[in-house]
């Protein structure tokens, strides 16, 4: 396994020899701590109420809206009967998620528009404090992950 | 009394949880472990008591974060700071955008490039190299991502050579995470001074 091997440059297509492949490996602690990252906030040994399915498909669905299609593929391959909530048009209400999906709608994509009722509306919701840091993690992470494929995917072009 | 500041400042705002952080009495080892608590370091910001819910993910950022804003090499720190104040200003990270404008105002010993940046925001005056830098990030910063070729371009034009460019990537993307905890789970506040 090498960092090429990882999400994060697999899904911007970044080779080994490459001109962006070469700037990556000087950075190589950094893209072995973003996969350790991503195991951590996708795969945790501690889920709590958010199963690795359902991280899975909720990574996916930021993924698809900001248009991250390679990226949202790989975080799918995880989401097992969750799979629908990768699609954005669909508001979770069918798995009883509605709350959940439109918190990480928000917090992924009108971040500067979160305000503490957001935070207070989940509560009502029965989502537990632990559970709300749980799901910023993911959501934060994967806003991470899509513009770094983003980012080394224009550097990569531009090399060509 | 305590209110929340709106505008973007280089006074660092104290940070105010929306939920409730761990407490440290009734904290796991995991979680001790993962604070660095030891007899003789028992103090630990609200906002790692909070993220420490999630003890999994701050153990792995907190390196993470390290490497991606001082590793030796490649951007300078001042740049990289540039990067995760655009970022900040996009997601409207108060916080955020408060303790990484003092920061690059440290390095740069020089507070000409942040006082421009919070007050005229995208249209700030800045150097053709700084401008390249900020709009890169501000760029990248929106939702979906808004940086095309003519951004990337624009950053080789001004100078910027491939490893500059990687950490000017990972910075900014290392605050839409940051953005997503800090201006998510909770408030930047000032004390009020009583008369």
């Amino acid at each position: 396994m090498t960092i090429f091997d990882s999400t994060t440059l697999s899904a911007a297509g970044i080779p080994a020899g490459s001109a962006t492949g070469a700037a990556a490996e000087t950075r190589s602690n950094i893209f072995e701590a973003t996969q350790a990252a991503e195991d951590a906030v996708l795969r945790p040994k501690q889920a709590g109420a958010f199963p690795h399915g359902l991280r899975a498909a909720l990574a996916a669905r930021i993924a698809n809206a900001a248009g991250e299609n390679d990226l949202a593929e790989r975080y799918l391959a995880g989401a097992g009967d969750m799979a629908g909530l990768a699609d954005p048009s669909r508001d979770g209400e069918d798995e009883g998620l509605a709350p959940v999906v439109g918190f990480a709608d928000k917090a992924a994509n009108h971040t500067r528009d979160i305000l503490a009722e957001d935070i207070s509306t989940l509560q009502a919701a029965g989502v537990e404090d632990a559970d709300i840091v749980r799901l910023c993690e993911l959501v934060a992470f994967v806003a991470y992950q899509l513009r770094v494929v983003a980012g080394l995917r224009l550097m990569k072009g531009a090399t060509a | 009394m305590s209110r929340i500041v709106h505008k973007f400042t280089r006074t660092v705002p104290q940070w105010q949880p929306r939920v409730t952080p761990v407490d440290l009495q009734e904290a796991s080892e995991e979680q001790l472990d993962a604070l660095s608590v030891t007899p003789s370091n028992t103090k630990v910001s609200a906002y790692v008591l909070t993220l420490a819910h999630d003890v999994e993910s701050l153990k792995v950022r907190s390196p993470l974060f390290n490497a991606i804003m001082y590793d030796p090499g490649g951007m300078s720190r001042a740049e990289r700071e540039l990067g995760a104040i655009g970022a900040s200003m996009v997601n409207r990270c108060i916080y955020c955008a408060a303790v990484h404008a003092d920061r690059h105002a440290k390095l740069e010993k020089d507070t000409a490039v942040t006082d421009e940046l919070f007050a005229k925001g995208e249209k700030a005056d800045l150097s053709p190299r700084n401008r390249a830098i900020f709009d890169f990030a501000r760029k990248l910063s929106e939702s979906p991502v808004a940086a095309d070729e003519a951004d990337m371009a624009n950053l080789r034009e001004a100078g910027l050579n491939d490893e500059e460019i990687l950490d000017l990537i990972l910075s900014t993307s290392l605050f839409g995470w940051a953005n997503r905890l800090m201006h998510v789970l909770g408030d930047p506040v000032r004390e009020e001074v009583s008369a």
